[in-house]
């Protein structure tokens, strides 16, 4: 009881005494608040985008085919699919017509693509919510495309993908075969690329293989490839921002270095007093360690707060560009919440354990000068 | 009783500056008795202080602090003995900025784990005993020289030493607010504390209250012991 009373003694005291520098201690937990948002919304938005990014491809198909081309990806004929269609373990193999368009009037990339089930309607299209809002589109609009012979083929608007998905559906643009072969210029009898479904997932390197070996020129994409592809263009996004803060945490470092084991003449003097009138060492140096403790504590918690509404509640307002990408069409959706426990960790190692540790060094040194300094302060 | 035998303090021992503050210096201290250490600045009166409760150790000598002998303790046996036997009244009264009497009060407390209602019940009757009690909740700035002087030495005996220690108590009052010092401490000596006072005033050392006066120049003891 008396350990836990000395505890609580000595944190009034630690917060009567943090009260006293009202001014400095708010401008050091705004900065410490500002850097912990921050890097936690890095972490944060990262993390919930590379979890919603696969969720998503997690139903994507398990073998995409691709053709090369000088390395480079490139359509792929119709008599393909007797070739691998045979291979054992191959369960089905679907064509699939999907490509670019830049729409130049508001300077946007939509993802054209046609689907099979159901299939859209000849003259009319599907699209997603970031192309509706990007072009004030509503549903029975007329939206002119430029063809790839020059002329334009209006087609209207029959229905807008839902929200639910909206990270990978913003852009897209679902429209009938005839259509598409239309506007892209893709002749009969190619196609973008084909899906493979296979009967065992385990069997997947060795039907790739035996596919490489039947079509030298193509080239088979696992679905963990396209998994492992999402999470480095996400780490690597969220690595563009971290260098961005670089500068902002090395202030930081500098002014909590400066404020944390630079201790004041009057700090100084304050020690003295405490010892001379029976603290030990160790009491100062628990003080100092609750003092740091509840600085660095609370604007951890109050950083990660901010950045988990940031992400979670605000749509990631300040790093949308970033780190949805740069086009004009910038999905508009509330991820679902999640923080990893070990990112979290991470923070509050780099964050909380350094600021408490640069506060405890300084006042030890100090509170082991001896107690009859005081008497000649 | 507190004895120093053949005490000497050196500062900065072996370097250029070195300085001898105390030497061979010898002395009892009864209980329950005044003592005032008197002498012109320089004569060694606060490193005496200082050695006597506990907060500095002599470089050679024996302290025996009732039949005890503390000159070799560790560090946090001293503090502990500094804490329960001594309590300090300083000259520039040392009480922390920013934070209210009644802190600052049980400041010396805070680290014997008691209970918080009990350490705030009790410096509540110290500071109405020094007729402070209106101004618990005040910021130490706010006080008079008088105030801040009660206010110390209401901390001074928040754990119920046996010593007090004031060093020149004195030395930034008033003729009059020195007499109301002289007042407390012979309230004090009533109760049976030991008091030991360094100080240069004659308000002090001339009061009748004080039962010896121990006179020290240039770090000895010339008269008085």
């Amino acid at each position: 009881m008396n350990r836990i009373n000395k505890h609580r003694n000595i944190l009034d005291f630690t917060l009567s005494s943090l009260l006293r520098r009202k001014r400095k201690n708010t401008a050091l937990v705004l900065v410490y608040i500002l850097v912990v948002f921050g890097l936690a919304s890095v972490l944060f938005s990262t993390q919930a985008l590379k979890r919603e990014a696969c969720s998503i491809l997690q139903r994507s198909p398990e073998v995409v085919i691709q053709r090369l081309v000088a390395g480079r990806h490139e359509l792929i004929p119709t008599s393909y699919i007797d070739k691998i269609k045979d291979v054992r373990g191959v369960q089905t193999v679907k064509r699939r017509l999907w490509g670019y368009y830049y729409d130049p009037t508001v300077g946007a990339n939509y993802t054209l693509m046609v689907p099979d089930d159901p299939a859209v309607a000849e003259g009319t299209i599907v699209i997603g919510k970031g192309v509706a809002r990007t072009l004030r589109a509503e549903k029975g609009d007329l939206l002119p495309f430029k063809a790839n012979d020059g002329f334009f083929v209006s087609l209207e608007v029959g229905d807008i993908i839902s929200s639910d998905s909206e990270l990978v559906s913003s852009d897209l643009v679902l429209m009938n075969e005839g259509d598409f072969r239309q506007i892209t210029g893709v002749p009969a009898g190619y196609f973008t690329d084909m899906v493979l479904s296979v009967r065992n997932v385990k069997e997947l390197p060795t039907i790739a293989e035996k596919i490489r070996r039947l079509a030298p020129d193509t080239r088979p994409i696992v679905k963990d490839d396209i998994l492992r592809t999402y999470e480095t263009i996400f780490d690597w996004r969220g690595g563009i921002l971290l260098v961005i803060l670089a500068g902002a945490i090395m202030a930081f470092i500098i002014f909590a270095w400066d404020k944390a084991s630079g201790l004041s003449s009057e700090e100084r003097k304050e020690i003295g007093i405490l010892k001379g009138i029976g603290w030990e060492t160790s009491d100062v140096i628990l003080m100092k360690f609750w003092e740091g403790t509840v600085i660095s504590l609370s604007s951890f918690l109050l950083g990660c707060v901010f950045a988990y509404i940031h992400i979670f509640y605000a749509s990631s307002a300040l790093f949308e560009p970033v780190l949805k990408g740069w086009a004009v069409l910038y999905p508009k959706f509330r991820l679902i919440p999640y923080i990893d426990p070990l990112q979290l960790a991470t923070l509050f190692f780099l964050t909380v354990i350094p600021y408490t540790v640069a506060t405890i060094i300084p006042s030890w040194r100090a509170a082991t000068v001896d107690p009859d300094s005081v008497m000649r302060l | 009783m507190i004895q120093v035998m053949d005490v000497r303090k050196v500062f900065n021992a072996g370097r250029p500056n070195e300085f001898v503050a105390m030497n061979k210096v010898s002395l009892s201290i009864p209980r329950h008795e005044v003592t005032v250490l008197k002498g012109p600045s320089g004569s060694g009166k606060t490193t005496l202080l200082g050695i006597l409760g506990c907060m500095a150790r002599p470089t050679s000598g024996r302290i025996m602090l009732a039949e005890r002998e503390i000159t070799s303790l560790p560090e946090r046996f001293l503090t502990e003995i500094r804490r329960t036997t001594f309590g300090f009244v300083f000259q520039q009264f040392n009480l922390i900025k920013g934070i209210t009497v009644i802190e600052n009060v049980i400041l010396p407390a805070y680290p014997t784990g008691e209970n918080p209602a009990i350490l705030k019940k009790r410096a509540m009757e110290l500071l109405s005993l020094f007729n402070l009690s209106g101004k618990a909740d005040s910021k130490i700035e706010w006080l008079s020289g008088g105030e801040a002087q009660r206010t110390s030495i209401a901390r001074a005996l928040m754990n119920d030493p046996e010593v007090i220690i004031a060093d020149e108590p004195t030395a930034n009052l008033d003729s009059r607010l020195s007499k109301e010092f002289m007042e407390i401490v012979s309230g004090l000596k009533e109760q049976e504390k030991t008091i030991i006072i360094a100080s240069h005033d004659p308000i002090v050392y001339d009061s009748p209250i004080v039962d010896r006066v121990v006179e020290m120049r240039d770090g000895k003891i010339i008269s008085g012991i």
